[in-house]
């Protein structure tokens, strides 16, 4: 992880960030601050173009006051957290059973030839990445990508067109991980 | 129409405001629990229900419920199980983000019944959005006196906090669940100790699934034998089923349990049939961890009864001519569906999921993905196929969470039911892979 990872900036919370989570561990019994530590995270992640450096990681650790290594371990379990460097937008692809059904592998194939790159690779521009992930409980609405925060559902050829598009019209707005 | 007791108001412009909640008749259950009933009364209610835990497991609510240790001077908690992230399932996500209050209207009511003064929902990273709609209902809920010191001056304490997950299919499990929000990696505990006894950091803790503790609403509302009224033996009451795949009206229903697969399948009030005028291949009536049923086992039991949308009856014959109600995710698979191509697709799944832990969960899923990519690819074996079912047989019942047997179950249902079809991927590779679904009707009569 380090290999990958190391070539990153140094990172410090905005104050803002770091406020709100210094906030977050008020939710959790005197003590058990690092039960903040997915939430803060994200806000790191956020915070760092999308990615976790080893100093966002460092930072969370001495924010959260728990050791660094208790946050790699974390980083590198859960699915959601980027260690390497990714686009603006992160399209996530759901590619599960029922979105299999209703065409999702194709949708995929479509878009990392309409954007010349494949599967966890960035566009040189650095506008895109394309990600596969599993289940994101959208069935119902398949087949569907997640960018940030938002799910775009019953997908097809021309919505990704539009959506591509508006992207590099600066017109999408990815959402937030901070306090609405 | 079935009863609905709660979607009912679902549809109702600005219902996830606390304002329009209330005017609908929202959080009647605290004033009734809080005012009127002792905490033990508001568990035999729950205990009287017959209300079983809507995740998957099906555990008896109320029994599991009594089963809560209660040491002096020790903090109690309840945990709202949000992580909703079964292929298939997309109902705690559609109730979230429809009625947040009545989430949070079961969890207090629930938490004065455990004498839980801090809960938690733990919500899966994906659904982030609903995280904000869930922080901005808690804080109406706060503002009008249903959470903090002293609710409705009765002397009951409770905060309620949401934790965000970030994309992990094993914090479903609740040991993993509880892992994860004391801030780790969600690898599940080795059990006994039960949550009951040491749950959240060291302490009594209930985990229940976001459907479990909406419904606890109801029937403090309307009394448990109201409750157990609907439905039938001991499925009762009303359940939310997500239906997804080749079907004519995806989406989220509230079903009373005393309906026919078939009727479910095919009334235009649920999935509306098969789309585009297909026929039915199969079924996987509860989430991708359920047996796949071969379409001549959806709608009737082996033994020939209509199958009813019930715990008992989807399970009818066991694992060789049945399923699981599981978690609701009843997803559809018409005449054109890969059988082959579907295992793989969860295979990959559960491979992908796999804490790691456990060497038979961590080895096996691997292997199975591999497998069956191969078999799907046009690089099977004859012998392929009674090594998967070797490895899944290895797998099941020999790992600390019920992950490696959520991985197995469907890959020996898929070859117990359809063997011909991967006989046929080892066979004929080159056509299988030209055409890249599975069976059609004139090869084996869907």
């Amino acid at each position: 992880m380090h290999t990958a990872t190391q070539n990153g900036t140094p990172f410090k919370y905005s104050p803002a960030a770091r406020a709100e989570v210094l906030e977050l561990t008020k939710k959790y019994p005197e003590g058990r601050a690092k039960s903040a530590i997915l939430r803060a995270l994200h806000i790191a992640q956020e915070e760092n173009q999308g990615w976790l450096s080893v100093a966002a990681m460092d930072e969370v650790a001495d924010t959260l006051g728990i050791t660094p290594i208790e946050v790699y371990e974390v980083a590198s379990f859960y699915s959601m957290y980027n260690l390497n460097p990714v686009g603006k937008y992160v399209l996530e692809f759901c590619h599960t059973g029922p979105c299999a059904v209703e065409g999702a592998e194709s949708l995929i194939e479509y878009t990392k030839l309409k954007l010349g790159v494949g599967k966890n690779q960035t566009t040189p521009d650095g506008l895109f990445t394309i990600k596969e992930v599993e289940c994101l409980g959208a069935c119902g609405y398949a087949p569907m990508m997640q960018v940030g925060e938002f799910f775009h559902e019953h997908l097809n050829e021309g919505k990704i067109d539009q959506f591509v598009e508006d992207c590099r019209l600066g017109k999408i707005d990815k959402g937030t991980w901070k306090m609405h | 129409m079935g009863r609905k007791l709660l979607l009912e108001h679902a549809q109702v412009e600005g219902m996830h405001t606390y304002d329009v909640y209330r005017k609908n008749g929202g959080y009647r259950s605290v004033e009734k629990a809080l005012k009127t009933m002792s905490p033990d009364a508001v568990v035999e209610e729950v205990k009287k229900s017959g209300l079983r835990g809507r995740g998957g497991a099906g555990f008896p609510t109320g029994m599991k419920w009594s089963f809560l240790a209660k040491p002096e001077g020790v903090p109690r908690y309840l945990v709202c199980n949000a992580d909703e992230s079964e292929p298939g399932t997309f109902k705690d996500r559609y109730l979230m983000e429809k009625i947040p209050h009545l989430l949070i209207e079961g969890m207090i009511t629930s938490s004065y019944a455990l004498g839980a003064n801090t809960s938690y929902i733990y919500i899966r990273g994906e659904y982030s959005w609903i995280l904000f709609i869930l922080e901005k209902a808690i804080a109406e809920a706060y503002a009008a006196g249903w959470l903090g010191k002293n609710i409705l001056g009765s002397g009951y304490d409770l905060d309620l906090y949401v934790n965000i997950g970030a994309g992990a299919y094993i914090c479903g499990e609740e040991t993993a669940l509880l892992e994860s929000l004391e801030g780790k990696r969600g690898n599940p505990r080795i059990k006994p100790p039960f949550p009951a006894v040491k749950g959240l950091w060291q302490s009594p803790t209930v985990v229940n699934n976001v459907e479990t503790i909406a419904a606890v609403v109801p029937i403090i509302n309307d009394g448990g034998d109201e409750y157990a009224k609907i439905g039938i033996g001991k499925s009762t009451g009303t359940k939310l089923i997500s239906a997804s795949g080749n079907i004519n009206r995806p989406g989220v229903y509230e079903i009373e349990m005393s309906i026919t697969v078939e009727e479910f399948l095919y009334s235009d009030e649920w999935c509306g049939g098969i789309k585009g005028g297909k026929k039915l291949k199969a079924c996987v009536p509860g989430g991708s961890s359920v047996p796949i049923l071969p379409h001549f086992l959806v709608c009737k039991t082996a033994a020939g009864e209509d199958r009813m949308m019930t715990y008992e009856s989807l399970s009818d014959g066991g694992f060789a001519t049945g399923s699981m109600l599981g978690s609701g995710g009843f997803i559809v698979y018409d005449e054109d569906q890969c059988i082959v191509r579907n295992t793989w697709n969860f295979a990959r799944f559960y491979a992908h999921e796999s804490c790691g832990q456990c060497s038979p969960c961590r080895e096996g899923t691997g292997w199975m993905e591999k497998v069956l990519h191969r078999l799907e690819n046009g690089g099977g074996k004859m012998s392929d196929i009674d090594l998967l079912v070797d490895v899944a047989k290895k797998i099941e019942g020999n790992t600390i969470c019920p992950l490696g047997d959520a991985a197995a179950w469907p890959v020996s249902a898929a070859i117990r039911h359809f063997r011909e079809e991967f006989e046929w991927h080892v066979n004929e590779p080159r056509v299988c892979m030209e055409r890249n679904y599975g069976l059609v009707r004139e090869k084996i009569g869907v």
